[in-house]
């Protein structure tokens, strides 16, 4: 599904990403893990197409296409969804308003006609139940005044919505006490099938008790120092990064 | 042509018309006549010299080739034929007025007993004390020469009553069509008066229906009586080449409430002044607005509020979206009398400039003769949320699409303050067409305005 080969980004001619390569499966679920700094979100940022950030050598490779060359919504429309580790707030635009445009732009897209309003409810009703979102928020602007759980709900409810297959979840667990990191977990577990794949991207092991990963990778410095089985988590949670760290840089 | 040419121009206009000019008005509009003249004579056309006309050269637009209908035109087809509204399924009293004049047209509804709702003209004649205790009674002719001006010209416009204690549901809708073979100049005049309290709601749409050039002076008064509740929204939607001065003076009695919503969403030049004087206690007004301006439309922007009695409230909010080589003004202020203690009043513009060659000037003044106030004011200008812009891409929304609604959303924050329900629905409709490039062209007689 994905294939990221020799990958090097830069940010105002800093160099953050120094060589990436990932190859991603449909039904698989990876977790990328590493201290702060190492490059986590700036790998989510290019998958999902900040423009801000420079490719300046290697490929991406979604379902065939080359990534890079697809503009941020033509990526979302073609089933790309990144979680915000910061989702915005954009006072003003009802979540009615932003889910019911963006469904239809995919919709229209791959050429199919806008979804009817009795459907659009339905659908709605049937995803906030996946992640315990309440009917008030959907009523409200998009994330305007929402909790950081609240907020951190709303994007796996959009994830729901939107049925991608290809999910970068950028540090969603951040912020979020234990009951909401378990329905959002139990969220992302629900939304899993053997035709979509997930990439989990975490600072800590806590969330990956929940989301069971079948990879998992560890990214220091702008490259993935090492690659594993879910066993690697439970290895990091208990001594550290520091190790990794030292072996990496005696490499 | 100088702004001193311009002005005599203007001048020989009425001297050469003024036995016509005055022939279907009362006593009371004809008698202002020679003051105004004088006032006009001494203050000339504002230059850009004039603090209040620091960013709004009128000049550029004021001067051409114009006619001047000292009587109304008579056309072979029913105004409220060729006029289709824009905005659908909005249940109002309608008024139609051609190029200044009332138009007569079959009245859908009857109004509450005791209100009047007519021609300017004809109330002159029909109600002169009535007439007489408000007419120009608020605007400041001594000061503000476009006012002068207009007072000079007036012969017809709007009269609203409303007597005391009465309710109208409905919203009176008013609305201003600019119609001609020749480019033309115009002189618009209303009156409001809702007295002790009523409540009241208007709708002023501003229309052109053909691709001619029209320079419209239009000054409303507004007098709200104790406790008295007046709502008003305008639309000004007219073709890039015609202009308008929309000056509106409002005074308001103890614990009455103003409120306004100006949608300034295309033309030439749209000069809007509000006047305000608060000048009984605990009154409270709201002075809101949003613009549109692209292609070399200017916007301009001047409020006046005047705190002149204890405990009053008044609440300011302008934004603006600049595209194009656009300018925009706002220049707001704020007089707080001495005496005028307890005094709560705020003020923000906001703009985002959707291109580099757009322009903007903020000038918001506050001027406290007493300090036990609460005042504060703020102008921001920025462009579209980045992050915003991001956060709806990357949810498969288009970039255009995307803009546009970040765009609504920045007006909504002043749409919201409409608290007509049906009227809000309706005008938000008009935003949103607005901003997509939609109410460019005329719909109602197919010509498009460039």
């Amino acid at each position: 599904m994905l294939i990221i080969k020799n990958l090097h980004v830069s940010i105002n001619g800093k160099e953050i990403l120094k060589g990436i390569d990932l190859k991603v499966n449909a039904g698989e679920i990876h977790a990328i893990m590493g201290p702060n700094g190492s490059g986590k979100s700036t790998l989510a940022s290019i998958l999902a197409g900040r423009e801000e950030f420079e490719v300046t050598e290697g490929s991406v490779e979604y379902m065939g296409e080359d990534l890079l060359e697809l503009s941020p919504e033509d990526r979302a429309r073609k089933g790309i969804f990144l979680g915000f580790q910061y989702p915005v707030e954009i006072p003003g635009v009802s979540m009615v308003n932003f889910m019911k445009t963006a469904l239809n732009e995919k919709r229209k897209y791959h050429g199919l006609e806008p979804i009817s309003a009795s459907d659009f409810l339905k659908l709605m009703r049937e995803k906030k139940e996946i992640v315990d979102f309440a009917s008030s928020l959907t009523n409200r602007s998009v994330n305007e005044g929402f909790s950081g759980g609240e907020k951190k709900k709303n994007e796996i409810f959009q994830m729901a919505m939107l049925e991608p297959q290809l999910s970068i979840l950028d540090e969603t667990d951040s912020g979020l006490d234990i009951d909401a990191l378990r329905i959002v977990a139990h969220g992302v577990n629900q939304l899993r099938s053997k035709e979509n794949a997930t990439i989990v991207i975490t600072h800590y092991q806590r969330l990956l008790q929940y989301i069971v990963p079948d990879f998992v990778h560890v990214l220091y410095k702008g490259k993935i120092v090492r690659s594993s089985g879910k066993e690697l988590a439970l290895e990091l949670e208990e001594k550290g990064y520091d190790w990794l760290k030292e072996e990496a840089e005696s490499n | 042509m100088t702004h001193i040419e311009l002005q005599e121009e203007l001048s020989n206009l009425y001297v050469s018309n003024a036995g016509r000019l005055a022939e279907g008005t009362g006593k009371v509009i004809n008698a202002l006549r020679p003051k105004a003249f004088e006032d006009f004579k001494r203050l000339g056309i504002p230059t850009r010299k004039d603090e209040n006309y620091k960013y709004t050269d009128l000049m550029n637009y004021l001067q051409g080739d114009y006619s001047y209908e000292i009587a109304p035109s008579k056309f072979s087809v029913k105004l409220e034929d060729l006029f289709r509204c824009d905005i659908p399924n909005l249940n109002t009293h309608l008024i139609l007025v051609l190029n200044g004049f009332y138009y007569e047209h079959e009245t859908v509804e009857p109004l509450p007993k005791g209100v009047i709702v007519s021609s300017l003209a004809e109330a002159s004649i029909k109600y002169p004390e009535l007439v007489n205790r408000h007419y120009a009674q608020y605007a400041n002719t001594a000061d503000d020469s476009l006012a002068a001006l207009n007072t000079l010209f007036a012969q017809d416009g709007i009269f609203i009553y409303v007597p005391k204690n009465v309710t109208i549901d409905k919203p009176i809708q008013i609305v201003n069509l600019g119609f001609s073979m020749k480019n033309l100049r115009i002189t618009r005049r209303n009156l409001i008066v809702v007295e002790a309290g009523s409540k009241a709601s208007m709708l002023v749409c501003d229309h052109t229906l053909c691709d001619k050039s029209f320079i419209t002076n239009s000054l409303t008064e507004i007098y709200v009586g104790e406790s008295a509740c007046f709502e008003m929204v305008r639309m000004q939607n007219e073709n890039s080449r015609s202009s308008q001065i929309a000056n509106i003076s409002v005074y308001q009695e103890a614990e009455s409430t103003f409120t306004s919503n100006t949608l300034a969403l295309h033309g030439g030049l749209i000069r809007n002044n509000i006047f305000a004087k608060l000048a009984g206690e605990r009154a409270l007004n709201n002075t809101y607005g949003i613009f549109y301006a692209d292609d070399h439309q200017h916007i301009g922007i001047f409020t006046y509020i005047h705190h002149a009695k204890p405990h009053c409230r008044s609440d300011q909010l302008f934004k603006g979206i600049l595209d194009g080589e656009a300018t925009g003004a706002f220049n707001g202020k704020i007089l707080v009398d001495k005496y005028a203690v307890k005094t709560l009043a705020y003020q923000r513009n906001s703009n985002i400039m959707l291109s580099n060659k757009a322009k903007m000037n903020s000038k918001p003044q506050l001027e406290i003769y007493n300090d036990d106030v609460k005042c504060s004011h703020g102008a921001t200008d920025g462009q579209l949320d980045a992050e915003g812009l991001f956060y709806l891409r990357s949810r498969g929304i288009g970039y255009k699409e995307a803009r546009q609604l970040m765009m609504y959303a920045f007006a909504n924050e002043v749409m919201n303050k409409i608290t007509l329900e049906p009227l809000r629905e309706r005008m938000n409709e008009m935003i949103d067409k607005r901003l997509r490039g939609q109410l460019a062209h005329c719909e109602n007689c197919n010509i498009h305005h460039s």
